[in-house]
C-alpha cells in the first residue's frame, strides 16, 4: 500500500502540487486522471523519487520514502516497475535484453534462468517471438508490452504506468488496460496509472483520483464517477462527443 | 551564479560516478563497449590527422628555416617537439572533444529525454555510475590514442621530408633522437591523462543533465564541445606552467 499525506512540490514559482493526499491499495489498479497540466506526472514522479518535494509525505507500506538513506531508496525502487509514457526501453539492447535487464542488476541468477524467466513474461505480454528485435522494430503497442515485461520480470510490489496507452490505437490500448489489469491481480501488487483516456478508466477504473490544478478534486471508482455531481469532473468524463452521445441516448 | 551552480553539480556528479557501483559482470561488458566506442572507434580519424598534420608541421619548419648555418636535423627536432610536446595531447584532444565528446553527450542526452535515465533511477541504479564510470574507465586507454598519434605524426613528418627533399631520412631521424628529454614525454602522458578525463567527464554532465528534447541534445552536444575545449586549452595553459617552467 502507497499512502501520500499532503504533498506539495513547485518548480520555482509555479506550485504544481498542492497538498494531495490519497492511498493507493495492494491488488488494485489506482488510477490518477486529470487534464494536461494538471500535476499528473510530477505526482507520479513524485512518488517514484525522481522529484523531491516541498511538503508531504509518501509511504511504502509504512515506511517514508523521503527518510530512507541513498542506498536504501535505491533497494526500494528496485521493488518498482515502471511503465514510462514513451516506454523508455534501452535502444542499444534487444527486447530480450531489456527484459532480462533487472535480472543482470539485481539477481545472481544463471543466464539460462534469467532466459527463461525473460521467456515466460515475454509470453505473458504476448509477444513470444520479439526476443531478438531492437526497440525500434517494434511498434508502439509492442514496445509497451515490452514494457510491461521488463516492469515485472523482476516481480516488482508497485508497478507505475504513466500513461500507459498514449498514442495506440483504442483495440491495443483496451489489450494493454486488460493486461495491466490482470497482473496487479495475478501478482497481488499496487498498481498506479496516470492516465487521461476515458476508456481506461471504464476499463480497470477500480480507484480513480481526479487531480485539477494540482488539487485532488475527486476520489472514487469507475462505478461512481459517471453519476457524480461534481460538475468539474463531469466535464472531463463527458468532454468527447462520444461520451457525449452516451450520455445523451442514456437521458432519453 | 548558474556558472557556479554548474560547476559544484559537476563535481557532484564526479564524486556520484564511484558511488554504489554497478553489478562487476553488468560494468565489465559496459567499460567494454565504450572502449570499442570511443578508442579503437577514434583511431582512424586520430591516425588520418596525426599523419598529414605531421607532414605539415614538417613542410612548414624546412620553408622557414632556410639559413645555410642551421642544421638540416632541425626539421625533424622541430618536428618531434612540436608533435610530443602540443600537436597529439592537445590538437588531437580538442579533436576528440568534438567526436568523442558530442558522441558521449548525445548519447546520454538522447537516453534522459526518451526517459531510459529516469527507468535506470526507478529501477534503483545509479544512473551516473552505470553510465559515466565506464567511459571514465575507457577514456584511461586514451594516451594509447595519443601514442599512436605520436609516431604517425612524426611518421607523416619523415614521409613529407621525403617527398619534398627538404633533408635526408638520416638527417631528420637524427633531429627525432637528438636532444629527447624524456621529462617531456612524461609531460605529454600526463596532460593525456587529465584531458582524458574531461574528455570522459563533461561531456557526460552536458548530457546527463540536459532538459528538453532532440533540439536540445543537438544544442548540448555544441555546449559541451565549446566547454570541454575551453577546459582543455586553460588546463594546457597552467599544466604547462606546473610542469615545465
Amino acid at each position: 500500500m502507497i499512502e501520500v499525506k499532503n504533498l506539495e512540490k513547485s518548480f520555482g514559482d509555479a506550485h504544481i502540487l498542492k497538498g494531495i493526499s490519497a492511498t493507493f491499495e495492494k491488488g488494485k489498479t489506482n488510477l490518477i486522471i486529470g487534464t494536461s497540466g494538471s500535476g499528473k506526472t510530477v505526482f507520479l514522479k513524485c512518488l517514484l523519487g525522481l522529484f523531491d518535494y516541498e511538503k508531504g509525505s509518501i509511504e511504502y507500506n509504512g515506511e517514508v520514502f523521503a527518510n530512507l538513506s541513498e542506498d536504501k531508496k535505491r533497494d526500494m525502487r528496485a521493488q518498482m516497475g515502471m511503465v514510462f509514457q514513451g516506454s523508455a526501453l534501452f535502444d542499444s539492447m534487444t527486447i530480450e535484453e531489456n527484459v532480462m535487464f533487472p535480472l543482470r542488476m539485481f539477481t545472481k541468477m544463471k543466464k539460462a534462468e534469467m532466459k527463461e524467466r525473460a521467456d515466460f513474461v515475454l509470453k505473458r505480454v504476448n509477444l513470444e517471438d520479439a526476443h531478438n528485435k531492437m526497440p525500434s522494430e517494434a511498434s508502439g503497442g509492442m514496445q509497451k508490452r515490452v514494457a510491461i515485461a521488463r516492469a515485472i520480470v523482476n516481480k516488482p510490489k508497485y508497478l507505475f504506468c504513466d500513461e500507459p496507452n498514449s498514442g495506440l490505437d483504442p483495440k491495443t490500448a483496451i489489450v494493454i488496460d486488460n493486461l495491466i489489469q490482470e497482473i496487479t491481480e495475478e501478482y497481488d501488487i499496487t498498481t498506479v496509472i496516470n492516465t487521461h483516456d476515458m476508456n481506461s478508466v471504464m476499463e480497470i477504473g477500480e480507484k480513480i483520483i481526479f487531480l485539477r490544478n494540482g488539487l485532488k478534486e475527486w476520489e472514487g471508482s469507475k462505478h461512481n464517477i459517471f453519476k457524480t455531481d461534481n460538475e468539474i469532473v463531469t466535464d472531463f468524463v463527458y468532454s468527447s462527443n462520444l461520451f457525449k452521445k452516451v450520455r445523451e441516448s442514456l437521458n432519453k | 551564479m548558474q556558472y557556479l551552480h554548474n560547476i559544484g553539480s559537476y563535481f557532484l556528479m564526479i564524486v556520484e560516478m564511484f558511488r554504489k557501483p554497478t553489478k562487476w559482470s553488468v560494468m565489465k561488458q559496459l567499460i567494454l563497449k565504450d572502449i570499442d566506442d570511443l578508442i579503437i572507434g577514434s583511431l582512424g580519424i586520430v591516425a588520418f590527422i596525426a599523419f598529414f598534420v605531421g607532414g605539415v608541421i614538417t613542410i612548414q619548419t624546412a620553408l622557414n628555416i632556410d639559413n645555410p648555418l642551421i642544421p638540416k636535423y632541425l626539421v625533424g627536432f622541430a618536428t618531434r617537439q612540436s608533435i610530443i610536446l602540443e600537436f597529439a595531447p592537445t590538437f588531437i584532444s580538442i579533436i576528440m572533444a568534438g567526436k568523442v565528446g558530442s558522441f558521449i553527450t548525445s548519447s546520454i542526452g538522447t537516453m534522459r529525454v526518451t526517459e531510459q535515465i529516469d527507468a535506470l533511477e526507478v529501477m534503483g541504479i545509479n544512473s551516473i555510475n552505470y553510465l559515466v564510470f565506464p567511459k571514465f574507465i575507457a577514456m584511461m586507454l586514451y594516451p594509447f590514442v595519443i601514442s599512436i598519434a605520436m609516431f604517425l605524426g612524426i611518421f607523416g613528418g619523415l614521409t613529407a621530408c621525403i617527398l619534398g627533399g627538404y633533408s635526408s631520412v638520416e638527417d631528420f631521424i637524427t633531429g627525432v633522437q637528438i636532444d629527447l628529454i624524456p621529462f617531456h614525454v612524461a609531460y605529454a602522458f600526463i596532460k593525456t591523462i587529465i584531458f582524458a578525463f574531461i574528455l570522459a567527464t563533461i561531456p557526460s554532465y552536458h548530457g546527463y543533465f540536459m532538459k528538453g528534447g532532440a533540439l536540445e541534445v543537438g544544442e548540448a552536444s555544441t555546449t559541451s564541445f565549446v566547454w570541454t575545449s575551453v577546459a582543455i586549452i586553460l588546463l594546457n595553459y597552467l599544466l604547462t606552467q606546473m610542469l615545465l617552467s
